[in-house]
């Protein structure tokens, strides 16, 4: 029993890791129907960036928000430079284009920092408190759920309560009757990559931490559960994602911790496998077809 | 008719080229092909120093699997990123065969069944997915595979992986040179069977599919089953491939087949021209030459770091140029070939 | 007569290689009201997507004296220039609240951006009631209500109105185009309307040119082309 209550605090902490970088996932897939499949690698250089600074600053703080600003430059960059003259007459145009994204900023990566495991730092402890012998979670946990429920709400209320919120919807579902109503639908489409890509190195900065540190490739698994995670709660939705980061970070903690750390990737694929054959759009959606 | 014209023009503006053949497999009958391909490489592997032969034998392992993808992603449309992670089951099974039964030919055929078994499982699933899902769900198959490496580890030996048995060449072949046979002849054989498969029915089938399946299932096409038949041929050869590479590096481990492998495999499609065997030959030819390439770079400027990255680095930028300046992205691409083979 | 308020002088313009214009000429003045008709196919929606910049044509197209050219589409509303597209263009994943909001945000004048909300529900009092609705939850009726008040939310000089009637009761087009005349009475709206439903473009319309095949084939005042036989059966129809 304790155990199950250990795993499910862990498996939460890490769910809401999958769930910032699900919500980034469908951002970009709301605003422009692409999967950023080069998230992951967007997300592990705005970590590296945090590293160099908190090494040369000892500063952990500087570095985290460094690692933020990082991932607003990257989306600007990656969306301005390379995704807006992506031909959108077939999805696989995207895909192909992130893909190569993904090999440069690796290889790039890996020139510049090496390809060794680097220890990455966290600024709070990871041992779990314990109430009545049980063990619950740990301080850095509590920091996890803060940081992502702080970016969670931010954005709900952004893209909710705001001008500029309605803007970017108006120009994510109806883009030329939004140019028509004089929104600047380019410059929509860009925040949506910076606001995605910032997410996503928030998930980054959590994550890396607590697995086996940092490497180019560092975030591999974390865009499949994550990705997994968009799809059970429908690409399309922001809650969706939320929802389906906790259900993937609470089965990769159960299955880890009662069957064993390797057959937590196998758990997911499964999880994929089944939740896109069997309920196509998502479990928490209505829609039937799977045909981007 | 209630609606004004405007949409049609559009529709003509922004018409893509369909139901291109590729003309250059026509040319040649699959017997001449291979006769000529296994004369140019018997020849060329006699004058080759043993390291180019290795890398020629590279080269048509390669083959293999780009020559199954082609058939996949650039005439059937479906992409996929778990093709290293089909070669890594061929090349599993194949060691595990070789170490059991060290028989090269029970352990080719081994690897190539399990692997199209495997092939067939992800293609039944693939078949009802379409664009970034599929996409998404490959690429979860090729980062699984450490994964079962390492918690079947009695059979797999986890990290480590296996070294294979294999028995010496005959004669006084040197070991390269053989390597190099036994690889082109997989290719040859794989792709010449792709070429007469893509010529027929099945061709015009998988063309029929990636251009508009809607059409495709009112002309009486069975859409599923032609997805499912080009994902269990491409896994096939996959495997093949798989294999030939434990030949190559005699042993195998989930590090030789790793997600950029795929990236690689995709990235040489797609440079080679999309839907031709001739472009996946290409495309196969700078997956050796390139890292080559880097390899001599790197050595040059002294810096170890280069190693290996910088082939990443040049792949990754050529496979995003040209996406961005095929005008219409892969169907471009093809249509190019087209034009020019 | 006044000065014009728009101006199109030999537009040519189309999708790729084939042009759906010819040389199209056109005058609208302030308070205007005029119809473009045409049979399917003779270019009224692209010369409409044209004029705010959603093609690309050739040619000279001046408003209120300032040449339009290489204006981009989402400066229009700026220049005073509203489109409701064909279609009607609600945004239906938005509610009636914020499709509206979304008319006046480049607004500069916060104030009176809110105040051009609050008439637009005057106006349309079944709006009102449904703020909270999603565009696609509103009757074919309330969405075209929805679409025009939007374009009204921006208190334009000029509406370009691509087929308002389709789909909808003819007492529900006859309201609409009451609406227009009122507006026009009431602000000086020039509107530019595209419409198949010839008898009631010309019923509410000062001026007309018919379209066929991309080319200006009749101009005149709407009560010249209503009573004009030959045109009528060559190319309108009625």
């Amino acid at each position: 029993m304790s155990q199950f209550v250990y795993l499910s605090f862990d498996g939460l902490s890490r769910g809401a890791v999958y769930a910032a970088f699900a919500l980034a996932l469908v951002l970009i897939w709301r605003a422009a129907r692409i999967v950023n499949f080069a998230q992951g690698a967007m997300a592990v250089a705005a970590v590296y960036a945090a590293y160099s600074v908190t090494a040369a600053t000892g500063s952990y703080w500087l570095g985290f928000v460094v690692a933020i600003v990082a991932g607003l430059v990257l989306g600007v960059t990656v969306e301005r430079v390379v995704m807006r003259f992506v031909d959108h007459s077939s999805p696989l145009n995207g895909v192909v284009v992130a893909l190569g994204l993904v090999l440069v900023i690796q290889g790039v990566l890996g020139i510049v920092y090496g390809n060794e495991f680097r220890p990455v730092p966290t600024p709070f402890s990871r041992d779990a408190f314990e109430v009545g012998g049980v063990a619950l979670l740990s301080r850095y946990d509590v920091f996890v759920f803060a940081a992502v429920g702080a970016v969670v709400l931010a954005l709900t209320l952004l893209f909710t309560r705001t001008n500029v919120g309605l803007r970017m919807r108006a120009a994510a579902f109806a883009p030329d009757v939004s140019r028509l109503l004089g929104v600047p639908v380019g410059g929509m489409l860009t925040l949506g990559w910076a606001l995605a890509a910032a997410a996503g190195s928030l998930a980054g900065i959590l994550v890396i931490p607590t697995e086996l540190g940092l490497h180019p490739t560092a975030m591999d698994g974390v865009f499949v559960a994550a990705f997994t995670a968009a799809v059970v709660g429908g690409l399309d939705s922001p809650i969706g994602a939320v929802a389906g980061g906790l259900v993937v970070g609470l089965l990769l903690s159960y299955v880890s911790g009662y069957l064993g750390a390797t057959v937590a990737p196998m758990a997911v694929l499964l999880l994929l496998v089944v939740v896109l054959l069997g309920r196509p759009g998502g479990l928490f959606s209505t829609t039937t077809a799977r045909t981007a | 008719m209630t609606r004004p014209s405007v949409r049609e023009s559009r529709d003509a503006a922004s018409d893509v080229p369909r139901g291109e053949r590729p003309r250059s497999l026509r040319r040649l009958a699959p017997p001449a092909m291979i006769l000529a391909g296994a004369l140019v490489i018997v020849g060329l592997s006699f004058l080759l120093p043993p390291f180019r032969n290795y890398q020629l034998a590279t080269v048509g392992a390669y083959f293999c699997v780009t020559g199954g993808l082609t058939v996949l992603t650039g005439l059937n449309g479906q992409l996929s990123l778990g093709h290293g992670a089909l070669m890594a089951t061929g090349a599993y099974t194949f060691a595990l065969a070789q170490n059991r039964w060290l028989s090269l030919p029970v352990s080719l055929v081994a690897a190539i069944v399990v692997t199209t078994v495997a092939g067939l499982v992800i293609g039944l699933a693939a078949a009802r997915l379409r664009g970034p899902y599929l996409a998404g769900l490959t690429l979860a198959v090729a980062v699984v595979v450490p994964s079962v490496t390492s918690t079947f580890d009695e059979i797999f030996n986890s990290d480590q992986g296996l070294s294979v048995a294999l028995d010496p060449p005959p004669g006084t072949i040197p070991v390269e040179q053989w390597q190099a046979w036994l690889c082109w002849a997989g290719a040859l054989l794989s792709t010449s069977l792709l070429a007469v498969l893509v010529r027929g029915r099945f061709g015009r089938d998988l063309r029929a599919v990636r251009d508009d399946e809607t059409a495709a299932r009112l002309a009486g096409v069975d859409v599923a089953r032609t997805q499912v038949a080009a994902f269990v041929v491409s896994a096939a050869c996959a495997g093949l491939s798989g294999a030939l590479f434990a030949v190559l590096a005699q042993s195998v481990s989930p590090g030789a087949f790793p997600l950029t492998l795929s990236l690689f495999l995709l990235m040489a499609i797609v440079i080679g021209g999309l839907g031709s065997l001739a472009g996946a030959l290409g495309g196969a030819f700078l997956l050796v030459a390139l890292p080559t390439l880097a390899q001599a770079v790197a050595e040059g400027t002294g810096s170890p770091r280069l190693e290996g990255n910088l082939a990443l680095v040049i792949f990754g930028v050529v496979l995003v140029v040209v996406m961005l300046a095929a005008p219409g992205g892969l169907a471009s691409i093809r249509f190019r070939r087209r034009r020019t083979s | 007569m006044t000065s014009a308020l728009l101006e199109v002088e030999g537009l040519t313009a189309g999708y790729g290689a084939a042009p759906v214009l010819h040389d199209v000429d056109l005058t609208v003045h302030p308070g205007e009201i005029v119809a473009v008709l045409g049979a399917n196919g003779a270019g009224k929606t692209t010369l409409l997507r044209t004029l705010s910049g959603l093609v690309h044509g050739r040619g000279r197209i001046t408003f209120d004296g300032t040449d339009l050219t290489g204006v981009r589409v989402e400066r229009m509303v700026h220049r005073g220039i509203a489109h409701v597209p064909e279609g009607r263009g609600v945004v239906t994943e938005l509610t009636v609240d914020e499709n509206l909001r979304l008319g006046g945000l480049w607004r500069r004048d916060r104030a009176d951006a809110r105040r051009a909300l609050d008439e637009v529900y005057d106006l349309f009092p079944p709006l009102a009631q449904r703020r909270a609705y999603a565009g696609h939850q509103l009757s074919g009726g309330e969405r075209q209500m929805l679409a025009l008040g939007r374009a009204l939310v921006g208190r334009p000089r000029l509406l370009l109105l691509d087929e308002p009637s389709l789909g909808l009761a003819p007492r529900v087009t006859g309201q609409i185009m009451a609406l227009l005349r009122d507006l026009r009475e009431r602000t000086g709206l020039a509107v530019l309307l595209v419409e198949q439903n010839v008898r009631s473009a010309l019923s509410v319309a000062d001026a007309g040119v018919v379209l066929a095949l991309g080319r200006v084939v009749a101009r005149d005042r709407a009560a010249a082309l209503s009573t004009d036989d030959d045109l009528r059966h060559a190319y309108l129809g009625f």
